[in-house]
C-alpha cells in the first residue's frame, strides 16, 4: 500500500478518537433520551424499575384519544397551542416592519439606541420576565398605583390571575421580549441592499414609501420567508418557560399548551407513561412539519433551509 | 430645471416629516417600554421600603439607602445559589466554548475518518429532540439529576455553535495550516498554535452566547434537581416571587438590630422581590452593552449559514 495514503488514513482515525469524547456526549445527550421513548409503552411508575410485566403495548396512545377526560384535555391544550403559534404566525411580520422603520431613521445615535435597547429583554429569562410583570402589574405594583390614583378604578386588578385575554397578554409578552432581536435579522438583510437602487429610485423621484415598497420589503422578503417556514416548523413547541411561570390556577385552561401540558403531567401528576406517549407524538409530527416546510421552501424558493 | 429637483424635493420632505416624526415617536415609546421596568424596579431597590410598597415610586428615587442589598445576603440559600450560578457559567462556557472550537475545526479537516457523516451525526440533532420527559427519564438513568454536571454535560456540544465555528475556520487560508504542518505539526499543534489564535472572535461570540444561556437557564433546575443546595439564581428567584411575604419576614427577624431599625429599611415582600430581580438581571443588563456587537456577529453569521 501506498506509505503515504496509510499515513493519511492513520492521522484520520487518530484525528477521531480525539473528537470521541465530543460525539460520545452527542450520543448519550441527543440520541439515547429516543429509547426513552419506550417508557410510552410500558406503564412506568417510578421507583419501581421497569419489568417486562408491564409493557403494555399501546395502550396509553389509545386513552389518548379512547379516555373522554384525557381527550377534552387534549383538545383544550391543542387549542391553547394552535392560538399561541397561530398569533405568533400571524403577526410574524411585526420584526420586518419594525426594521424597515428603524433603518429609515436618519439619526444614527437614536437609531443605535434604539437597537440597543430594545434587543435587551431578549437576553433576560422569562423568570425574570415573570418577575418584571409581577412586580409593576400586581395589587401594589406601579400600574395599579397609577389607576387607583388617577381616579379610574377603585380597587387594584389582578392582571396576572385575569382568566380573560390569557393569549393576547402572553402574545404581548412574548413580543415585548423577542421584537427588537427578531428585528436583527431583517436590519442585517437590509444592509445587503446595494446602495445604488435606493439612488437610482431617488433620482426617478420615488417616494420614501415607494422606495421601502419596491426596494426594500422585495430584497428582504426571502429572509423573511425562511423565518416563516421555520415557524411553521416549530408551531407544536412553543416551549414551556414562559406558560410555566406565567400559569396559575386562574389562568391555567388558557395558558396550558403541549409543552407545558407535558411537563404538568409528568411532574405533576406522575404520568410519565402517558406524557411520554404524547412527547413521542409531537417529535414525530414535529418532524413531518419540518419537512414540510422545508418541501414548501424548495419548491417557492428552489433551495432548502436545513 | 433646478426648479423641477427642488419641486421634487419639497414634495418628499412633506410626506418624510410625518414619516419620521411618527417613527421617532413610536420607537422612543417601545425604547422606553423595554428599559423603563429595569429601571423602575432598580429605583425601588433604593428608595425607603414604605414607598416602594405602595408603588409610588415611579421616576426618581425618594430616601435613597442601600440596606436591601446588605440584607439580601441574608436571605437563606441566595448565596449558595449565587455561587451555583456562577460555576455553571463560568465551567459551562469555558468546556462549551473549548468543544465548539476544537470540534469546529475537527470538522473542516479532509483527513477525519468519515468526517462527512460525523459532522451530520452532531448537526441533525438540531432538528429533533425526544421530548422533556424522556429526556428527563434519561438524565435520572445517568444519574445526573441533584448533580452539578447535569447543568454541563448536556450543553457542552451545541451544533449551531459548532456550525459557527467551522464556517469561520473556513474562511481562514488553508495554506496557514499545510505551512505548520510541513513543519511537522501535528493535528493538536495545528489547533493550539495556528487556529486558536485566530478564531478568538467567534469564540468570543460563542462565549457571549453560551454565557448568557447557563445564567438565564431555568428549566433544568426545574426539571433535574430536588437539592436545594443545587438551585440556580433564576430558580430561586421564581421561588421568591411567590412567598417573598414569608422571607421578608425571617430576614427581618433574623436581623441584629430589628428593634433599631427604622420602618424605611425594613424588609417588605415587595423589597425583597425587587432587589433579588436586580441581583439577578444585574449581569446582564451590565455586559450586554458592552459585548452587544458580538451577539448581533453571532446572529448574521447563523442567519447566512442556516
Amino acid at each position: 500500500m501506498n506509505p503515504f495514503r496509510n499515513k493519511r488514513k492513520l492521522r484520520g482515525y487518530k484525528e477521531f478518537l480525539y473528537i470521541l469524547p465530543f460525539i460520545a456526549l452527542v450520543a448519550v445527550f441527543a440520541y439515547y433520551p429516543l429509547y426513552g421513548w419506550i417508557y410510552a409503552f410500558f406503564d412506568y411508575r417510578p421507583p419501581q424499575p421497569m419489568t417486562m410485566d408491564n409493557f403494555v403495548g399501546l395502550k396509553w396512545f389509545k386513552s389518548l384519544v379512547q379516555n373522554q377526560v384525557k381527550v377534552n384535555q387534549i383538545l383544550v391544550v391543542i387549542r391553547n397551542t394552535f392560538a399561541m403559534s397561530g398569533i405568533t404566525i400571524a403577526t410574524s411580520w411585526l420584526p420586518m416592519i419594525f426594521a424597515i422603520f428603524l433603518n429609515e431613521i436618519r439619526f444614527m445615535p437614536f437609531r443605535k439606541f434604539v437597537q440597543t435597547i430594545t434587543t435587551i429583554p431578549n437576553f433576560i429569562s422569562w423568570v425574570l420576565v415573570y418577575s418584571v410583570a409581577f412586580n409593576i402589574f400586581n395589587s401594589t405594583g406601579m400600574v395599579n398605583h397609577l389607576l387607583i390614583s388617577m381616579g379610574l378604578i377603585t380597587k387594584p386588578i389582578l392582571f396576572l390571575q385575569a382568566s380573560d385575554h390569557v393569549w393576547l397578554t402572553q402574545w404581548l409578552w412574548l413580543t415585548w421580549k423577542n421584537l427588537g432581536w427578531a428585528a436583527i435579522m431583517y436590519i442585517a438583510a437590509i444592509t445587503g441592499i446595494d446602495e445604488e437602487l435606493y439612488e437610482a429610485a431617488k433620482v426617478d423621484g420615488a417616494t420614501r414609501m415607494q422606495r421601502i415598497r419596491f426596494i426594500t420589503i422585495p430584497s428582504i422578503l426571502p429572509t423573511y420567508f425562511v423565518l416563516l417556514m421555520l415557524a411553521i416548523a416549530s408551531f407544536l413547541s412553543n416551549g414551556m418557560e414562559q406558560y410555566y411561570v406565567f400559569q396559575n390556577a386562574f389562568n391555567k385552561n388558557s395558558i396550558q399548551v403541549l409543552d407545558l401540558y407535558v411537563f404538568n403531567l409528568a411532574m405533576g401528576s406522575g404520568s410519565y407513561s402517558v406524557s411520554t406517549a404524547l412527547s413521542m407524538l409531537k417529535s414525530v409530527i414535529s418532524i413531518v412539519l419540518l419537512c414540510v416546510a422545508n418541501g414548501i421552501s424548495k419548491l417557492v424558493r428552489g433551495e432548502s433551509f436545513l | 430645471m433646478k426648479i423641477r429637483i427642488k419641486k421634487i424635493h419639497q414634495k418628499q420632505s412633506a410626506g418624510d416629516i410625518m414619516i419620521s416624526v411618527t417613527t421617532y415617536v413610536l420607537y422612543a415609546i417601545f425604547a422606553f417600554v423595554c428599559i423603563y421596568p429595569f429601571y423602575y424596579i432598580f429605583i425601588n431597590t433604593i428608595s425607603s421600603n414604605v414607598l416602594s410598597a405602595k408603588g409610588t415610586i415611579l421616576f426618581l428615587p425618594k430616601e435613597i439607602h442601600f440596606k436591601n442589598y446588605v440584607d439580601a445576603m441574608r436571605i437563606p440559600g441566595l448565596l449558595n445559589a449565587a455561587m451555583i450560578s456562577v460555576g455553571r457559567t463560568v465551567i459551562g462556557t469555558f468546556l462549551t466554548v473549548i468543544a465548539t472550537a476544537f470540534m469546529g475545526f475537527m470538522f473542516t479537516r479532509d483527513s477525519l475518518w468519515h468526517r462527512k457523516f460525523w459532522y451530520r451525526f452532531v448537526i441533525i440533532t438540531m432538528y429533533f429532540n425526544a421530548g422533556i420527559i424522556p429526556w428527563f427519564l434519561t438524565m435520572r438513568n445517568l444519574h445526573l439529576t441533584n448533580n452539578f454536571w447535569g447543568y454541563i454535560l448536556p450543553v457542552i456540544v451545541s451544533p449551531f455553535y459548532i456550525i459557527l465555528a467551522k464556517t469561520f475556520v473556513e474562511s481562514i487560508p488553508k495554506e496557514l495550516q499545510q505551512a505548520a504542518e510541513i513543519d511537522g505539526a501535528g493535528t493538536m499543534k495545528v489547533f493550539f498554535r495556528v487556529i486558536m489564535p485566530v478564531i478568538k472572535p467567534i469564540m468570543a461570540t460563542v462565549a457571549i452566547f453560551s454565557a448568557v444561556a447557563q445564567w438565564n437557564a431555568f428549566q433544568d433546575t426545574l426539571l433535574l434537581m430536588t437539592d436545594d443546595k443545587l438551585y440556580s439564581l433564576q430558580f430561586i428567584l421564581y421561588q421568591y416571587i411567590n412567598q417573598a411575604s414569608s422571607l421578608s419576614s425571617l430576614v427581618n427577624s433574623s436581623s441584629t438590630s430589628a428593634v433599631a431599625q427604622s420602618i424605611a429599611t425594613v424588609q417588605t415582600a415587595t423589597s425583597i422581590r425587587m432587589t433579588v430581580t436586580i441581583l439577578v438581571v444585574g449581569p446582564i443588563l451590565l455586559i450586554y452593552p458592552i459585548f452587544q456587537r458580538y451577539f448581533v456577529k453571532g446572529i448574521m453569521i447563523g442567519a447566512v449559514k442556516g
